[in-house]
């Protein structure tokens, strides 16, 4: 039944205007999704009420289980039940911390030249990727979203750490795609708990987020000022959270037993008490371990905080140490830091709390729930790049780049084109000349770390310039330029100067997934529910299209005197002829009219940010601008 | 879209090393505001790529003015001066340098933070000072002078990054 549908006093009269956006914490451990209602945030609940999404999935030879039904098998089928998964996104085999206590079947897969690339897992369902494994996650919480808010999403904002290279961040953006989301951005999780801090309590000045999740950490030191959220540094660690207590009590419990090695199921289980005994330990002075093994083996042992503080002290001096490493980034001292904002389930740790109220002087702030502040954080930023910002709500986000961006030079050196802290976006280019005498080709190897030698850092693509016309050694430009966009992706092109011969590359991932890979995968899960996926592909072209009919008009209304009467029939007739198949249910005539309009307002929305931009800088408004 | 006006013009500011700092932050806050493509989200992709790259304009220009030493480096070259570090430096600025290294080095073998931290904060007065004298050389046209002294500046600048680096190692 169809609910009449009465807007608040104030609130917008068109409540179609209103577009279905939601921000998605994609944790390590937990996953959430969040959307903004009547202008509050809240966090979107399961039929049972619950909040978190477990981030397991769980394979079957026919079916795929996510979230608490797949947490249940963990135990049973701890080969095929995938926890933790973010751990892998964008990473080779090598790079997987103890991977011998892990129950899977690792696949080592080849990269685009022959090299590491991202690994893959063999389950009962086949073999599967992170990304794939991600994208499962992420349609459990778009089907929640959509079932609880009635409508198709017009688009989300997925939250990622700020100490995510290049490569975790491409395959977050691929896992969405893959899920059939429309990604408004990729948001820090520190700046999304920022936003979500800051809006909430009007907070001014420097402001530290300290961000200990399940399986990562991020330090960043953010100055809030009049509406603008402004990254100054940041830093951390993307393979250090709460998993890594949980290991190190795990080993502890091994030694201090005795027991011989453990079958996969046995591991599974030890590592569940070992979470449960650093929970227990938050309220109490002792966690006692008590569990019979499927070996016949038993193990009973206390656990004091003591203790426990003992074997993780190295894990909080990382967090510490990366926390100073980001202040010195932002010439600052402890005392400038008006508050901590503390985020992450495993900030619950006594001992974390304590570290860090030492090094910054005063109490951590923890009036947010740690485990939901990241998603309502994404939500309100979501809804503000879909457009219903409310009047007077202005803010806007100037987020960086964690990690250095480079390129390998003669030697195996890095020569950091980008450094880190980089307010984003940002581009930069550099020229290369050849090394012999008729080199027609030439390759680039693209890298992101701080380490001077190209085997400490991250490799992230490598391109090949073609067709550099035979030239004496040294003679020919090549300009390479980088260009790192609000979501913190990185995009390469190269170019022959002398010649003017554009040479275009193809960036290869080193650990991502190429474009024909997703779209396998997209075809994949298309012919299992084509009808459906061919509905849903028609719906997202008619919510583009609105979207962009919509923005069309309210620039013409505000700006019509930048057109020509010519130009303005032209557009016109565009506005109109998308309007006309927009009912219909052609696609490919959607996506031609929206292209066409595209086109025929190109001129005209740059004339209209060259004279916003020439507003805001001469810092008055001007009547009349010349173009 | 006009992209050839140097850093100075595109915020409407005087081409001069002593820049107000303060309103430089609020025209490059003012500017983000309109430009960034936070707000052009929903406007095609022509306005989209055109609010990145001018927002990557935006970024640089106020990236290069806000620092002094990339602040004086880029006057410089608005004058036809490209300050480079192949040219000779003093021998004696050289060897205070190999001290500093060696210091750092030490501090560094022996895990000796707070040394570093002593270091550190001894650099940035040093520093401190230098750039009060280019100020002043830059009040008084002095370019060659203010080469010279934005080349020694250009290695304690590379010096406080290794102290920086090797805190950070330290604290590990």
């Amino acid at each position: 039944m169809a609910l009449l549908q009465i807007s608040e006093p104030g609130e917008s009269t068109e409540p179609h205007q209103h577009r279905l956006a939601v921000g998605i914490d994609l944790g390590t451990t937990n996953s959430l999704v969040a959307t903004v209602r009547s202008g509050m945030a809240v966090v979107l609940s399961d039929e049972l009420g619950r909040p978190l999404l477990p981030s397991v999935v769980s394979y079957g030879r026919e079916c795929i289980e996510v979230g608490y039904e797949a947490q249940a098998k963990q135990s049973v089928d701890p080969k095929n039940t995938i926890v933790s998964v973010k751990r892998f996104m964008g990473r080779g085999i090598k790079d997987i911390a103890h991977i011998e206590t892990m129950p899977y079947d690792f696949v080592a897969a080849q990269g685009a030249k022959g090299e590491e690339g991202m690994v893959k897992l063999r389950t009962a369902g086949g073999v599967k990727s992170p990304v794939e494994i991600s994208a499962e996650i992420l349609k459990v919480l778009t089907q929640r979203a959509e079932g609880a808010l009635g409508g198709p999403l017009s688009g989300a904002v997925i939250t990622v750490p700020a100490y995510f290279d290049d490569a975790q961040r491409a395959a977050t953006k691929d896992a969405a795609r893959l899920a059939g989301l429309n990604v408004l951005r990729l948001l820090n999780e520190p700046t999304a708990a920022a936003i979500a801090y800051g809006l909430d309590n009007g907070a001014e000045g420097i402001y530290a987020v300290y961000d200990l999740g399940g399986g990562t950490f991020d330090i960043s030191i953010l100055k809030l000022s009049r509406g603008i959220f402004e990254v100054l540094a940041t830093g951390g660690d993307s393979a250090l959270g709460g998993d890594d207590f949980d290991q190190r009590v795990f080993c502890w419990i091994i030694e201090k037993a005795g027991l011989a090695p453990l079958s996969a199921s046995d591991a599974r289980v030890l590592l569940t008490r070992a979470r449960e005994a650093k929970e227990y330990l938050t309220i109490h002075g002792e966690a006692p371990i008590t569990v019979r093994l499927g070996s016949g083996e038993y193990v009973d042992v206390n656990l004091s905080t003591a203790v426990f503080s003992e074997i993780t002290r190295t894990l909080v001096q990382k967090t510490i140490s990366a926390t100073r490493r980001a202040l010195r980034d932002a010439a600052l001292a402890t005392a400038e830091v008006k508050g901590v904002v503390m985020v992450g389930g495993s900030t619950r740790m006594p001992q974390i709390q304590h570290a860090v109220g030492e090094l910054f002087g005063q109490e951590p702030l923890n009036n947010l729930d740690p485990d939901k502040v990241v998603a309502l954080g994404a939500a309100i930023q979501a809804n503000l790049l879909a457009g219903n910002r409310a009047p007077g709500e202005d803010w806007l986000l100037l987020d960086v780049i964690p990690l250095s961006l480079g390129l390998e030079t003669m030697g195996g050196l890095t020569e950091k084109i980008i450094p880190r802290n980089s307010t984003i976006p940002i581009a930069r280019a550099q020229e290369f000349t050849t090394f012999k005498d008729g080199q027609t080709a030439m390759m680039i190897h693209v890298v992101q770390g701080e380490r001077e030698l190209v085997a400490d850092c991250r490799s992230l693509a490598r391109l090949e310039l073609r067709g550099i016309p035979p030239m004496v050694a040294g003679a020919a430009r090549v300009r390479v330029s980088f260009q790192v966009d609000a979501d913190g992706l990185l995009s390469v092109s190269a170019r022959e100067q002398t010649t003017g011969i554009e040479a275009r590359v193809e960036v290869k991932p080193s650990f991502g997934l190429g474009d024909d890979e997703i779209a396998g995968m997209l075809k994949d899960s298309y012919t299992h529910a084509s009808a459906d996926a061919f509905r849903r592909a028609l719906r997202e072209a008619q919510v583009e299209a609105q979207r962009l009919l919509e923005a069309t008009q309210s620039a013409l209304v505000e700006d019509a005197a930048l057109l020509s009467v010519a130009e303005r029939t032209h557009v016109d007739s565009c506005v109109a002829r998308l309007q006309g198949v927009l009912v219909g249910d052609d696609r490919h005539a959607i996506d031609e009219a929206m292209a066409q309009l595209g086109q025929a307002t190109a001129e005209f929305a740059a004339r209209r940010m060259n004279q916003s931009v020439r507003r805001a800088l001469s810092g008055r408004n001007i009547e009349e601008i010349e173009l | 879209m006009d992209f050839s006006r140097d850093h100075f013009a595109l915020f409407g500011l005087p081409r001069t090393y002593a820049l107000d700092l303060e309103e430089l932050d609020r025209l490059y806050r003012e500017a983000q505001a309109k430009v960034h493509p936070d707000r052009h989200v929903l406007l095609g992709d022509a306005e989209r790529r055109l609010a990145m790259q001018w927002s990557t304009q935006i970024n640089e220009a106020y990236q290069t003015l806000r620092r002094p030493l990339s602040r004086a480096k880029y006057l410089l070259a608005l004058g036809g001066i490209e300050v480079d570090q192949e040219r000779r430096m003093s021998s004696e600025f050289l060897m205070q340098q190999m001290e500093w290294r060696e210091a750092v080095a030490e501090a560094r073998a022996a895990l000796a933070g707070e040394e570093l931290e002593r270091l550190h904060l001894r650099l940035k007065s040093e520093m401190a000072l230098q750039y009060q004298k280019l100020q002043v050389q830059f009040e008084q046209s002095a370019a060659a002078a203010a080469a010279d002294l934005l080349r020694q500046l250009m290695f304690q600048e590379k010096l406080l990054a290794e102290i920086d680096d090797a805190l950070t190692a330290v604290e590990a």
